[in-house]
C-alpha cells in the first residue's frame, strides 16, 4: 500500500512514529500530481519547493522529538480562494491572475501549525460562482471518474484532487453547496461545517453570510481530523463562534442506535431516480443500524434556492466592488477613474461573475430592495424556523445531495438556471448556517458516484459524523475514490 | 438673513475619535505619518480580510452620545456602497437605520437647544491628492492616495434642522467641539480635519411652516468659513426664490477664496448607496457595564466648567474675555487655568496666556504642569519677564517641559542687572544726543525711540518696563 493510501490518520501516524518521512509522503503526492494533472487540471499552482522545505522542516521536528501535530506530514491542497502569503491566489479570475497576498488565511496558519504540508492551490469556478468549475478563467477541471464530465463546483479542483488520490486532504469553501456537490459528483466525503466554526479570515469572500470552509477526504474519519485541525474560534473573524474546538474522532464508533433520523421527502422528489434511491437506501441503512427513521416534509427548503440566488449575488456585488483596478490586481486604464473601474471589471471578470454582480446590484437597489433582498431574507428566516421545528423531532436529517450524477462538460453552460438547480438540496444548510456532509453512497445509473447528505443542527458536527460513519460502512467501496482518470480503481 | 426669509440649518459633524488604533484593525490611528505606513490587509480592504470592531471606539462613541443626551441603543452596521478610489473596499462600513446614539440635544450658551437626531459610528476613507490638470478628481493628470486615514473611527453627529442663523451654527459647532473634547473621545481639531462640518441650508418665507429645499454645503474647514458659507448660501437661495426661481436639492462646494458656493453634484443623479446589513460584523449591543464605563469617563460638561471659570476671572465687559473663556473651555484648557490660579497665578493673565498662546499647542498645553505655568505667570506679573518673553518661554515649556526660570535664562531673558541697564542707557544717550536733548526738554514722542534703542542694544534682554522707569528717573 502506498503511503497516500493510508489516508490522513495513517499518514500522520506513520510520520509521527518515523515509519515514514514527510518528504516521502510528499514525493508520492507530487508524483501523482505530475502524472495526472495534465488530464484533470486540478491545480493552478503546485508549490513543490515550498512544500519540500516544509516537509523537511517537519521531519527535523520529528527527529528532535517535538510534537509534529495532528496532520503531521499530510499533503494538503487548498482551493485557490484562500490567501497564501507569498503564493499567488487567483480565485480563478483574470482580475487576480497575478495577485500575491501578503498574509496567510487563518486556515492556512492552522494547517501549517498542525503539521500539514501545503502542496498547491486548486481550481474553482471564478470567485466560487458556479457548480461545475467550468467558470474558471484558466480552464475547467475534469472529473476523474469520467474526464468528459465535470467534477462539480465550485470547489471542483479540490474534490477531483482527492478523488484522484493526488492528496488525501483538500479544502474547499461552501457558499451554496460548493463543497458537498462536487464531493458527491467525485465520490469523496465533503463537509460544510456550522457557519462560524471555521474562520473565514483570508478566504476571499463570495457571500459573507454563507461562506464556510470545509474538508474533502476519502473517508469520514479523515474528514473529522481535517475539520478538527482548522476549526475553532478566531478573533480575526467577528462571525467566528467563541467556543473551544472539539475532537470528533472519538465519536465515530458511537453509531446511530436510538437517534431520530428524518428523510426530507421534499428533496427526494426533486432528484433523479438514482439519487432518490440512494437517499432512501441511506435512510434504511441508518434504520438497520438502530436509528428511528421517518420521512418528513419541510416544504420551506424548496424556497431556499431562489432566496439563495438573491442573497448570495447581493453580498457578492458588494464584496467584489473592491476589484476596481486602483490598488492591486488587473488594471485597464481609461480617461478617468470611472472608465478605469468599468474597463478593469469588464475585462477582469468572467460572464457568470458579471451576471451575479448585476443581479445583486439590482436586488439591493433603491425601490427593489424590499421586493428582492428583503423578501429573500424573510424566506431565509422561514427556512431557519422550519429546520428548528424539524430538529425538535429529529437528531439529524438525511437527503439527496445532487439532482443527478456528474454531467458532461458544456451540458449546462448555455443556461445558467439549469446550472443553479444543481444546488437545490445544498443551499438550505447555508441559509440556516447548519452543518452538512456529503457521503459517497452508491453508483448511479450512469456508473458514477452518488452522494447522500446528512444534515444536522448548528454545532451538530458530532451527530453528523456519527451518521456519516454508519453510511460509509453500509456503502459499496466501489462508490468512492480514489480512481484513476476514466474511473479505473487506484491501488 | 435677507428680509422676508427664515433660515433653517442642520449640521452634520464628522468627528475623528482619538483611539490608539483604527476602527476595524490594529493599525495606529495617527495623524501626520509617512503616507501608507499605517496600513494592513484589513484597512486596505485586501481580498479575504475581515473587520473586527474596536471596543474602545464604541466606548468613545457612547461617551459622545451620552454627553449629547442621546439614548444608547443596540445598533447594526451597514455597508454603504459606492465606488471611490480612496475607499479601499468600495463600500464604507457605517450605521444606517439602527445607529448607536439617537434622540439627544445640545444646549448652547444662550440656553437654546439644538436637537441631535443621531450620532453614529463609521469608518473614515483614505485621502486623495490630485496632481496636474484641474487638481480635482475629474481632469487631474494623476492622483496619489494615502490610506493611513482609511478605517480611522468617526462619529457622525447629525443635528435636527433647529439652527436659525449663521451665528447660532457657529455657536453650535463651538459648543459641540467643547463637549467632544470634554468627553476625551476627540481632540476636536478642525484644522487637521479631525472635525469636519457639512451644513444643510434652506430658506423659507418668514413664518412659513413648510421647509424649503435644502442644499448641502461641503468643505467648511473653519468656524469662519462655516459662517461665511451659510450667509452666502442663505442670500443665494433667498435671491433665487425672490426672483421666482426654484432651489435645486444638491451638494455644493464652499470656495473659501471666492466666497461662494458652487454645485458639486445633483442629488437627483446621486448615488444609490444600496445599504444592506454588514454580514462580516455582528450587531453591536452595548452592555450596561460598557455604558456605565463610558458615562463615568465623561468629564465635567462645558456649561458647568464655564460657570466655574467665569467665577474665577469675573464677567468682564469686553467680548474678548468671553471669547477667551470659550476658547479655554473648547480646548479643555480651563483646568490648567484653575490649577495655575490655585498655585498663585493671576486669574486673567492665566486665562489670557492659556486661551491665546497655549491654545496653539492645545494638546501639549493640556499636559502642562500647572505649577510651572503658575511660576512663569509669576515672573511675568513681577515684571521679571516681559509679555513677549513670557510667551516665548511658554512655547518652550509646552514643547519640552522644565523650569520657567531656567528656560528664561537659556533664552537669554535673564533680567539685566541695574548697572548693566544704566551703562547701556549711557551708550544710547551718547550716540543720540539730539534725541536725548529733546527728551529732556519734555518731548514724549521721542521716548519710544530711545526705549527701542536701549532694547536693541541689550539684544532684547532688558525688560521694557524697567528701562522706561530708568529713563524717566534720569530725566528727573
Ligand atoms: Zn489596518
Amino acid at each position: 500500500m502506498t503511503l497516500l493510501g493510508r489516508g490522513v490518520a495513517g499518514i500522520a501516524a506513520a510520520v509521527r512514529s518515523k515509519e515514514a518521512s514527510a518528504r516521502e509522503v510528499l514525493a508520492e503526492s507530487l508524483a501523482a500530481i505530475e502524472q495526472l494533472e495534465g488530464e484533470l487540471h486540478c491545480f493552478h499552482t503546485v508549490m513543490a519547493e515550498r512544500a519540500e522545505a516544509a516537509a523537511a522542516a517537519l521531519d527535523e521536528k520529528v527527529a528532535r522529538g517535538e510534537d509534529p501535530g495532528l496532520l503531521a506530514g499530510v499533503p494538503v491542497a487548498l482551493k485557490d480562494n484562500m490567501c497564501t502569503k507569498g503564493t499567488v491566489t487567483t480565485c480563478s479570475s483574470r482580475i487576480l491572475e497575478n495577485w500575491v497576498p501578503p498574509y496567510d488565511a487563518t486556515v492556512v496558519t492552522r494547517l501549517r501549525a498542525a503539521g500539514a504540508v501545503v502542496v498547491g492551490k486548486t481550481n474553482l469556478d471564478e470567485f466560487a460562482m458556479g457548480s461545475s468549475t467550468e467558470n474558471s478563467a484558466f480552464g475547467p477541471t475534469r472529473n476523474p471518474w469520467d474526464t468528459a464530465r465535470v467534477p462539480g463546483g465550485s470547489s471542483g479542483g479540490s474534490a477531483a484532487a482527492v478523488a484522484a488520490g493526488m492528496v488525501p486532504l483538500a479544502y474547499g469553501s461552501d457558499t451554496g453547496g460548493s463543497i458537498r456537490q462536487p464531493a458527491s459528483l467525485c465520490g469523496v466525503v465533503g463537509v460544510k461545517p456550522t457557519y462560524g466554526l471555521v474562520s473565514r479570515y483570508g478566504l476571499v469572500a463570495f457571500a459573507s453570510s454563507l461562506d464556510q470552509i470545509g474538508p474533502f477526504t476519502l473517508s469520514v474519519a479523515d474528514s473529522a481530523l481535517g475539520l478538527e485541525a482548522v476549526a475553532g474560534h478566531d478573533p480575526a473573524d467577528s462571525t467566528s463562534i467563541d467556543r473551544p474546538a472539539t475532537s470528533y474522532a472519538g465519536l465515530l464508533e458511537e453509531g446511530v442506535e436510538g437517534l431520530r433520523v428524518g428523510l426530507i421527502e421534499d428533496f427526494v422528489s426533486e432528484v433523479s431516480p438514482s439519487c432518490a434511491e440512494a437517499a432512501r437506501a441511506a435512510a434504511e441503512a441508518l434504520g438497520a443500524a438502530g436509528a428511528k427513521v421517518e420521512e418528513v416534509s419541510i416544504p420551506e427548503v424548496l424556497h431556499g434556492l431562489p432566496a439563495y440566488y438573491v442573497i448570495a449575488p447581493a453580498e457578492a456585488s458588494s464584496n467584489l466592488a473592491r476589484y476596481d483596478g486602483v490598488r492591486y490586481g488587473l488594471r485597464v486604464g481609461g480617461p478617468d477613474v470611472a472608465a478605469m473601474n468599468a474597463r478593469t471589471r469588464g475585462a477582469g471578470f468572467g460572464k457568470e461573475v458579471r451576471r451575479r454582480v448585476m443581479v445583486g446590484t439590482y436586488a439591493l437597489s433603491a425601490g427593489y430592495y424590499d421586493a428582492y433582498y428583503g423578501q429573500a431574507q424573510r424566506v431565509r428566516t422561514l427556512v431557519v424556523e422550519a429546520f428548528a421545528r424539524a430538529y425538535e423531532r429529529f437528531d439529524v436529517l438525511v437527503a439527496p445531495m445532487t439532482p443527478s450524477e456528474a454531467f458532461r462538460l458544456g451540458e449546462k453552460t448555455a443556461n445558467p438556471l439549469d446550472m443553479y438547480v444543481s444546488d437545490v438540496c445544498a443551499v438550505p444548510s447555508n441559509l440556516a448556517g447548519h452543518p452538512a456532509v456529503s457521503v459517497p453512497f452508491a453508483l448511479g445509473a450512469e456508473g458514477l458516484p452518488v452522494g447522500v447528505q446528512v444534515l444536522a443542527p448548528a454545532l451538530g458536527e458530532g451527530l453528523m459524523y456519527r451518521a456519516a460513519a454508519v453510511l460509509e460502512q453500509a456503502a459499496p467501496p466501489a462508490a468512492r475514490g480514489p480512481v484513476r482518470p476514466g474511473g479505473e480503481r487506484r491501488a | 438673513m435677507p428680509e422676508g426669509f427664515d433660515l433653517v440649518v442642520g449640521l452634520e459633524v464628522h468627528c475623528e475619535l482619538s483611539t490608539a488604533t483604527k476602527l476595524f484593525c490594529a493599525c495606529p490611528n495617527a495623524f501626520g505619518s509617512e503616507p501608507n505606513t499605517n496600513v494592513c490587509p484589513v484597512c486596505l480592504g485586501l481580498p479575504g480580510s475581515l473587520p473586527v470592531l474596536n471596543e474602545r471606539a464604541v466606548e468613545f462613541a457612547i461617551r459622545i452620545g451620552r454627553a449629547l443626551n442621546c439614548e444608547v441603543r443596540p445598533a447594526v452596521f451597514h455597508r454603504k456602497n459606492y465606488f471611490y478610489p480612496d475607499m479601499p473596499k468600495d463600500y464604507q462600513i457605517t450605521q444606517y437605520d439602527e445607529p448607536t446614539n439617537v434622540d439627544g440635544f445640545l444646549e448652547l450658551r444662550d440656553g437654546s437647544r439644538v436637537g441631535i437626531v443621531r450620532a453614529h459610528i463609521e469608518e473614515d476613507t483614505g485621502k486623495s491628492t490630485h496632481l496636474g490638470g484641474s487638481g480635482r478628481i475629474h481632469g487631474a493628470d494623476h492622483s496619489l492616495i494615502d490610506y493611513n486615514r482609511a478605517g480611522v473611527p468617526l462619529v457622525e453627529i447629525v443635528s435636527a434642522p433647529d439652527i436659525t442663523s449663521a451665528a447660532q451654527a457657529r455657536e453650535y459647532v463651538s459648543e459641540l467641539r467643547a463637549v467632544l473634547v470634554a468627553t476625551g473621545a476627540s481632540d476636536g481639531r478642525m484644522e487637521e480635519g479631525s472635525l469636519r462640518v457639512d451644513a444643510n441650508v434652506s430658506v423659507r418665507p418668514a413664518g412659513a411652516a413648510e421647509l424649503g429645499t435644502r442644499c448641502e454645503i461641503k468643505n467648511l474647514n473653519s468656524l469662519r468659513s462655516l459662517v461665511r458659507a451659510i450667509e452666502h448660501e442663505a442670500a443665494r437661495q433667498a435671491a433665487l426664490v425672490s426672483a421666482g426661481g426654484v432651489v435645486r436639492q444638491e451638494t455644493r462646494h464652499w470656495d473659501e477664496e471666492a466666497g461662494v458656493t458652487h454645485p458639486l453634484r445633483s442629488k437627483e443623479e446621486a448615488y444609490d448607496y444600496r445599504y444592506f446589513p454588514e454580514p462580516d460584523l455582528v450587531p453591536l449591543v452595548p452592555d450596561a457595564e460598557l455604558i456605565e464605563r463610558a458615562e463615568a469617563a465623561i468629564g465635567l460638561m462645558p456649561a458647568a466648567r464655564r460657570e466655574r471659570l467665569v467665577a474665577l476671572v469675573g464677567e468682564g465687559d469686553s467680548p474678548g474675555l468671553a471669547d477667551q473663556v470659550q476658547t479655554a473651555i473648547e480646548l479643555s484648557l480651563d483646568q490648567l487655568v484653575l490649577d495655575a490660579v490655585a498655585a498663585g497665578a493671576e486669574p486673567r493673565l492665566a486665562l489670557a496666556r492659556a486661551a491665546n498662546e497655549a491654545a496653539a499647542k492645545a494638546e501639549g498645553a493640556r499636559a502642562l504642569s500647572a505649577t510651572a505655568f503658575a511660576e512663569l505667570l509669576g515672573l511675568e506679573s513681577a515684571g521679571t519677564l516681559s509679555a513677549t518673553q513670557s510667551k516665548q518661554v511658554l512655547a518652550v515649556l509646552i514643547d519640552e517641559g522644565g523650569a520657567p526660570a531656567e528656560i528664561a535664562r537659556r533664552l537669554g531673558f535673564e533680567a539685566l542687572e541695574g548697572g548693566e541697564v544704566e551703562s547701556i542707557i549711557d551708550e544710547v544717550v551718547a550716540a543720540n544726543t539730539a534725541e536725548w536733548e529733546r527728551y529732556l526738554a519734555g518731548d514724549e514722542k521721542v521716548a519710544g525711540f530711545l526705549l527701542g534703542q536701549v532694547m536693541k542694544a541689550s539684544k532684547g534682554r532688558a525688560n521694557g518696563k524697567i528701562v522706561a522707569a530708568a529713563l524717566a528717573k534720569r530725566r528727573g
